[in-house]
């Protein structure tokens, strides 16, 4: 399988035809897709006429952009032009936005060729990919496993082969989490970095949009084209785009290493292994490894679990039935709107927005949701401490490797737990990304989680690209 | 004015006001969609005012800084703020929540002065995003409820809205159509908004509550579809004695928001405090907090016009009126107070200026079309008694209609003199001698005798006598 790197320099250089890498991704769809369920929509139509444009483009001596003839698959919660976007929810089935997000523009304006929409929790609540209306993604590496969620499709498209990088969206986990999973490489930007607008918001102030790779340049190359500043997103920061891939071959020599000491309980001991030969990976490489202490870490989970929903049950309040969407109709306008959203949403969003709703109804919003957003400044003041000693930290991305399916859907608790590591950089609003570092005893990929400092994502990267030359 | 019911047995009124503006941008306050009234219905669309599933809001800086205007313009503190989500499902709310601003508004703790010096706390002056609007077909009432379908047009959805909230600092009706024309007033001074309250750029929902002296305040019942000055004052006088009636037959008010219906002159009950919803406050996470740089608000403060108070201020004591008297209150209003100024600076007589400009100059806007030297010299023909008020009025009726012209002229024309105080002497004598009846009913006392007395002159004069010069002459006479 090709990496982006070479299909840009190929199709940039006139070796490769962008029609010819769009086939070969479009073949193995084919073949595969059938048992793994990536994707909500392939759009194989409209990116063979993308890709024919490409090299066109090439061969009128025309500038192409930096990810030209580049198959790129698209998380299905980030808007397409008269493209359905469902967010694999039932409400959404048939919708098709009038306008693109910034991040699909960005990439259609680089030349990327989009191959299609891949399937998610729905509106990305999960850990599993299991909560799709559509039905579940299976792990490219072993199907009767879970590919990790909610970006399930996404990785797994670009562990399948089906794409040679992805969008996904991360609330709390869930780029990194499934591209641990699906033994990919997953990046969560800063917060504000890469523009929201057109990402169908599941709770704003903690989703991010960032890429999914097979390895750590490629990811580096992806988000500088689709990270700076948007005027169309109020949050996004004034900046222009990152600069990464310079900082790659630099390594890590000089730079230190935060070791969690009190990191949850609950994770693997394989996989706590991988994070050891990680931290002896790194000091053999010139690094020096800084024990740090995040008390707060124990009470990120809760928190998330209270600010998430919350702002989830604000988010999709709108899908009433009354504008777009699926509509159930029924006697008056309050029946209406219960029988739209009773047929319409799948049992974790319903769980997700009773949540929410509780937890900022009069009363009771103190006690919950105000108590979670103190967390949510003790979890940032312990980071601010913990980054005044060290440039990045390590922690598993994941408690465990892929699981079964079904082995934690009837226990939403054990699910939430999936996403102990990953949560506490949202709620900070940092960066963190997921590496691929060997295996679990099970043979499944382990990632190793590289977090840093707002703005630290060129650390992030360096430390990234040496693990990836260690593993 | 109106006459002021009282509520009896010392009742008193407690009344606050709540007070949404649609601000005069050109585009809505998060998209760049037209802010316009009165287009086609859902022209004025885009995926943010439809709350499309990823559109984002981004606040427009002109509503800021109009809202801005409006809080220094009610001596507000203007400070940094943020935005909240306050959710509720309704159709015209495309998000299902609105975007307001709630425990850090942009405006604070300022004031707004009604005649007589009394002093009205305005608590907080906010921005916030107007719903699109519903209209209920089938059914009796007009309301969703009990319809058969309604049709929904979001052109006024995000409009950019500031909700004015005075503390309830006003006593009675009277003093509430003052305040709602006097912050009408300043709107359309610093050009905020055109606050139509026709057209709904401008709408009150009315606090009431009555109390006895000494005692806490009673509970309030908030009413809404107030839709002119005339309607708060019927719907405080409805709803305060309807709260006094039930207090003293034994009930108690319930907290409630009502309906005021113009047609029946009644407020009724639109929803109770147990049906109210339950709002979810919390920040909006799609917008940053609102710092304005003290800069920013400098320099609108120091761009405010001239508000009316102090314009009214400034022609009463140029012209020898009253700040709070109708003249300055309508020339200040129409913004004809400059003009008067011209009159007075071509040589015309400042009261008469400001007078005739109140009477007559309705019609004709901020720059009348008469020249102001030509009202200048009818006001000082009139002064220097050369003609009659009468004959004025009929003088100035004749300069509007020529716009403009040599009074004089016009005057000798018409054949306009004024009769001299000896010609006027002889003819009071006269009216005394024919009216012996009336002469001494006047002389008694009986004021409504002079009317007869009066005629009399006119009628000898054939029109050319002064009334008032001959009312005067009239009461040296009785003395």
């Amino acid at each position: 399988m090709q990496k982006l790197a070479e299909i840009v320099a190929g199709v940039s250089n006139g070796t490769l035809s962008a029609s010819a890498v769009l086939e070969e991704h479009l073949k193995r769809i084919s073949t595969r897709e059938s048992e793994i369920n990536a994707f909500n929509l392939v759009t194989a139509d409209q990116a063979r006429l993308d890709a024919a444009k490409i090299d066109a483009d090439i061969k009128a001596d025309k500038k192409v952009g930096a990810l030209a003839g580049v198959p790129i698959a698209l998380k299905d919660n980030m808007c397409t032009r008269g493209v359905e976007t469902t967010c694999s929810s039932k409400i959404l089935q048939g919708w098709k936005p009038p306008y693109d997000a910034t991040v699909v523009t960005k990439l259609r304006n680089a030349g990327a060729v989009i191959v299609g929409k891949t399937n998610l929790d729905e509106f990305a609540m999960g850990s599993s990919t299991e909560n799709s209306a559509f039905g579940p993604t299976k792990n490219p590496h072993d199907i009767t496993r879970v590919p990790g969620g909610s970006s399930g499709g996404s990785a797994a498209a670009v562990a399948a082969g089906f794409a040679a990088a992805s969008l996904g969206s991360d609330t709390g986990g869930s780029i990194r989490q499934p591209a641990a999973l699906c033994g990919v490489v997953g990046v969560k930007p800063t917060y504000g970095t890469v523009s929201r607008y057109g990402l169908v918001a599941f709770a704003s102030s903690l989703d991010q949009i960032g890429p999914f790779t097979s390895d750590v340049r490629d990811a580096a190359t992806l988000l500088e084209v689709i990270s700076g500043h948007d005027p169309m997103d109020s949050t996004s920061i004034p900046q222009s785009a990152l600069s990464l891939v310079s900082v790659l071959d630099q390594g890590v020599k000089g730079m230190r290493i935060g070791r969690v000491t009190d990191l949850p309980e609950g994770c693997e001991p394989d996989v706590l292994a991988r994070l050891e030969a990680a931290f002896d990976a790194l000091r053999s490489a010139g690094a020096t490894i800084v024990d740090v202490k995040l008390p707060s870490l124990q009470y990120c989970l809760t928190a998330y679990y209270l600010i998430a929903p919350a702002e989830a049950s604000s988010n999709l309040a709108r899908y009433d039935g009354v504008r777009y969407g699926n509509r159930v109709d029924a006697a008056d306008l309050n029946a209406m709107y219960a029988a739209t959203r009773e047929a319409g949403f799948g049992e974790e969003v319903k769980r997700r927005i009773m949540l929410g709703t509780y937890a900022l109804s009069a009363g009771y919003y103190d006690a919950y949701y105000g108590k979670a957003l103190k967390v949510r400044r003790l979890i940032s003041d312990d980071f601010a401490r913990a980054y005044k000693d060290v440039d990045t930290i390590l922690t598993p991305t994941s408690p465990s490797t892929a699981f079964k399916f079904g082995s934690k859907t009837d226990n939403p608790l054990a699910m939430y737990l999936c996403d102990v590591f990953t949560i506490p950089t949202n709620l900070a609003g940092h960066p963190a990304m997921s590496v691929p570092f060997g295996v679990g005893a099970d043979k499944m990929p382990v990632g190793i989680q590289v977090l840093a400092s707002t703005l630290g994502e060129q650390a992030m990267f360096k430390v990234a690209a040496e693990l990836e030359r260690a593993s | 004015m109106s006459e002021v019911p009282v509520l009896p047995n010392d009742w008193q009124l407690i009344v606050g006001l709540e007070v949404h503006v649609e601000l005069a941008t050109k585009t809505k306050m998060f998209s760049a969609s037209a802010n316009r009234f009165g287009d086609e219905p859902n022209t004025n669309i885009d995926p943010v005012t439809l709350g499309l599933p990823g559109a984002l809001p981004v606040l427009n800086q002109h509503a800021i800084e109009l809202a801005m205007r409006i809080g220094l313009a009610l001596n507000c503190k203007v400070q940094p703020c943020t935005f909240h989500r306050k959710n509720y499902f309704y159709p015209d709310l495309p998000k299902a929540y609105q975007i307001t601003q709630y425990d850090h508004p942009l405006n604070v703790d300022g004031h707004l002065m009604l005649p007589g010096d009394v002093r009205i706390g305005i608590e907080r002056a906010h921005l916030e995003e107007d719903t699109g609007k519903s209209t209920h077909f089938g059914g009796s009432s007009g309301r969703i409820h009990g319809s058969d379908y309604s049709l929904l047009d979001y052109n006024r959805a995000g409009v950019p809205l500031v909700e004015i909230v005075s503390r309830p600092d006003i006593r009675t009706s009277e003093q509430a159509r003052q305040y709602v024309a006097e912050l009408r007033s300043i709107l359309l001074a610093v050009g905020a908004s055109d606050a139509k309250m026709e057209e709904g750029s401008m709408r009150c929902d009315v606090n009431v509550s009555v109390h006895k002296p000494g005692t806490p305040f009673g509970t309030r019942c908030e009413i809404k579809n107030v839709n002119s000055i005339r309607s708060v004052g019927r719907a405080i006088d409805y709803e305060s004695r309807r709260q006094v009636d039930l207090i003293e037959s034994g009930g108690t008010i319930r907290q409630e928001t009502r309906h005021w219906d113009d047609s029946t002159g009644r407020t009724e009950t639109l929803r109770t405090k147990e049906d109210a919803d339950d709002y979810r406050y919390f920040l909006e996470p799609d917008l940053v907090p609102l710092v304005p740089d003290p800069a920013w608000i400098e320099a609108v403060r120091a761009a405010l016009p001239v508000l009316p108070a102090a314009r009214r201020k400034a022609l009463a004591e140029l012209c020898g009126v009253d700040k709070d008297g109708e003249s300055a209150i309508v020339v200040v209003e129409r913004g004809q107070d400059d003009y008067v100024r011209a009159v007075i600076s071509a040589g015309g007589d400042a009261r008469r200026a400001v007078i005739y400009v109140q009477q007559a100059f309705a019609e004709q806007g901020a720059a009348p079309k008469v020249p102001a030297k030509d009202l200048a010299a009818l006001t000082i023909l009139e002064r220097d008694a050369k003609v009659t008020s009468t004959q004025a009025k009929t003088l100035l009726t004749d300069l509007i209609e020529s716009g403009g012209g040599d009074v004089v002229a016009m005057a000798n024309k018409r054949g306009f003199e004024a009769l001299d105080t000896a010609a006027l002497e002889a003819m009071v004598d006269a009216a005394i001698a024919a009216e012996p009846g009336a002469w001494q009913k006047y002389c008694d006392g009986e004021e409504k005798a002079l009317g007869a007395l009066v005629g009399a002159i006119m009628k000898s004069s054939k029109g050319k006598a002064d009334g008032k010069a001959a009312t005067a002459l009239l009461q040296a006479r009785r003395g």
